[in-house]
């Protein structure tokens, strides 16, 4: 039977191995998925996010009015949305002022390879384990004025008038969340700046003893200078990561009080899923992407030209 | 003088580890403490060891959470490493007219905060009726997961000799056995990387699956967590149990997986 007929059969065999290996085919089995996946729920969302931000509508209903710039206009009167803004360059400043030096404090801790630091690495590592619901409620607890860790340790070391209630007051609140969000991303450059440390060259530092140089003025003139990079891209991450923050604030206080703590994301969140106001909220989302895609471009060009000098 | 040095880098080591590690030690140590104990003891670790706050959280319905948490996180990383790996490889070893456009387009993706993305996919899947369904959320989560996980993956694939491409193609394998043969199993590490890295930012995951769930028995993790903090705000001890619940499956990979790990959740980022 096989002798009989072979050449439709193999002709057919031929054109079924042309197509699955054509250009197109390979091209739709490769990467259309990702293609649709990626412009469905990326690209079209935030061409969308634009559109929707010249009309008025409360998402509820179709009806949606085109009123240009008007969304625009009155975000850039809106007091409440100026104090989003103010947060959220706090929350930059604190994040590349202290998250990462106390990244570098822990990564210094562990920085030479022992028992000990082995164990320490992993404790000081859990912050960063946790989901941001399990930090913010965890913290919220202890920032609870009666049964809190925050107010009874201020009571143990006798300091009892510095018992307050740390979310509730629009004075302490931002401070109060803050501390969280330092506590929580400073496990992830301690790993980094770690990495960093251990690439410094040894001879460096047995050159520096040889000439009698402290350890500070080591830490100073060899460590720091040479880790200088890895220090630039922890702060750009911080930096971008930032003004994407969102979860922590929005669990221990919702923004509040007022808009002590209120950050973009927050105040978008708010405008669109509370307040049903989503063509408002449009505008507020696509300054927030037109602020991150600004930063990370100054930054590429910053870093590129950086590289070339 | 050294003997002073070593005090003092021991005790700041020592006060760092109280500053990072207490509060998961709060957690474990609060959810071992029945109610009563709570209200008279709220601070002293370990002053009651008792499992019942882990029966009561249970008893309240949580594995339906972590099943749901369970779901996502499976079926999203699977698919993003199905996804990542087959979209690299046709943006690094084969040459399609659009691929440097592409790549330049996916790795944009990763500055992108899904705050710009929130109305219209919200919008979308109540169109299209996959809002209030677990593979409504996964599906965000996927596409922002891409871009990274393409990232790493090509990074990877670029030190992969063409070669081996090469010589496949003499013995007449076809793409897709080049791909499945030679190509995957050579992936190894960088697949791991972003299980571990996806795995976990999807399984802590919030803002999608606050938007995106309604019904309380389709919630992950996160927002029963949340559920449960507003319902019963009295009994932390059960609260911190669901917490530390949902915490264990993250520290196991950890303790097991250490340095792999670390190195996943952060090696991608520095790159970036």
């Amino acid at each position: 039977m096989v002798g009989v007929n072979p050449r439709p059969k193999s002709l057919k065999g031929d054109y079924m191995k042309k197509f699955k290996n054509s250009k197109i085919t390979l091209f739709i089995v490769f990467l259309l998925p990702t293609c649709l996946v990626f412009s469905t729920f990326i690209l079209y969302p935030i061409f969308s996010t634009f559109i929707n931000s010249f009309f008025d509508w409360s998402g509820l209903s179709a009806n949606k009015t085109f009123i240009g710039l008007t969304n625009y206009i009155n975000l850039f009167q809106d007091s409440s949305f100026k104090a989003t803004l103010v947060n959220n360059l706090y929350v930059i400043i604190t994040s590349v002022l202290f998250q990462i030096p106390l990244g570098l404090v822990l990564a210094l801790v562990i920085v030479k390879n022992n028992v000990r630091n082995k164990l320490l690495s992993i404790i000081y590592f859990l912050p960063y384990l946790l989901s941001t619901m399990a930090v913010g409620l965890v913290w919220t607890l202890f920032y609870d004025p009666y049964f809190g860790v925050v107010n009874n340790a201020l009571k143990w070391i006798g300091v009892e008038n510095w018992q307050i209630t740390w979310l509730a007051d629009p004075k302490t609140a931002l401070i109060a969340v803050l501390i969280v969000v330092v506590w929580f991303y400073a496990p992830f450059y301690m790993v980094i700046l770690r990495a960093a440390l251990v690439g410094v060259p040894k001879s460096l530092y047995e050159a520096a003893d040889i000439d009698g140089a402290s350890k500070t003025q080591q830490f100073f003139k060899i460590t720091l200078p040479t880790i200088k990079p890895t220090l630039v891209t922890s702060s750009i991450l911080s930096i971008v990561g930032s003004l994407k923050s969102f979860d922590i604030f929005y669990i221990m206080t919702n923004g509040g009080p007022g808009t002590s703590t209120e950050l973009v994301g927050t105040y978008m969140y708010k405008q669109a899923f509370v307040n049903y106001k989503m063509g408002y909220a449009s505008s507020i989302a696509f300054v927030m992407f037109l602020i991150t895609l600004l930063v990370s471009v100054f930054v590429k060009t910053f870093n590129r030209r950086r590289g070339q000098a | 003088m050294k003997t002073i040095n070593k005090l003092l880098n021991n005790s700041i080591a020592f006060l760092l580890a109280i500053v990072m590690g207490y509060p998961l030690l709060y957690v474990v140590s609060t959810s071992l403490k029945p109610l009563n104990d709570y209200f008279t003891e709220p601070v002293k670790l370990f002053s009651a060891l008792s499992l019942e706050n882990y029966k009561y959280v249970i008893d309240m319905g949580f594995h339906v959470f972590f099943k749901n948490s369970l779901l996502i996180t499976f079926f999203s990383v699977i698919v993003t490493v199905l996804l990542a790996t087959m979209a690299s490889y046709a943006l690094v070893k084969l040459d399609f007219k659009f691929n440097k456009i592409l790549s330049l387009l996916f790795i944009a993706g990763m500055m992108i905060p899904v705050h710009a993305t929130l109305i219209p996919i919200f919008n979308l899947e109540k169109n299209i009726y996959i809002y209030n369904r677990l593979i409504g959320v996964a599906l965000p989560l996927i596409a922002f997961s891409l871009p990274i996980s393409i990232f790493i993956v090509s990074q990877f694939m670029r030190d992969i000799p063409n070669e081996l491409v090469e010589a496949a193609k003499m013995d007449g394998a076809s793409e897709y056995q080049t791909f499945w043969g030679i190509f995957f199993p050579l992936l190894k590490p960088a697949i791991s990387t972003i299980v571990i890295y996806t795995g976990v930012k999807i399984w802590n995951e919030f803002i999608f699956s606050l938007v995106l769930l309604n019904d309380v028995e389709k919630y992950t993790i996160p927002l029963g967590l949340q559920q449960f903090y507003g319902e019963f705000s009295v009994n932390v001890p059960a609260l911190l149990a669901a917490i530390f619940t949902a915490t264990i499956p993250v520290i196991s990979i950890f303790l097991i997986l250490q340095d792999k790990f670390v190195k996943s959740l952060t090696g991608g980022a520095v790159k970036g």
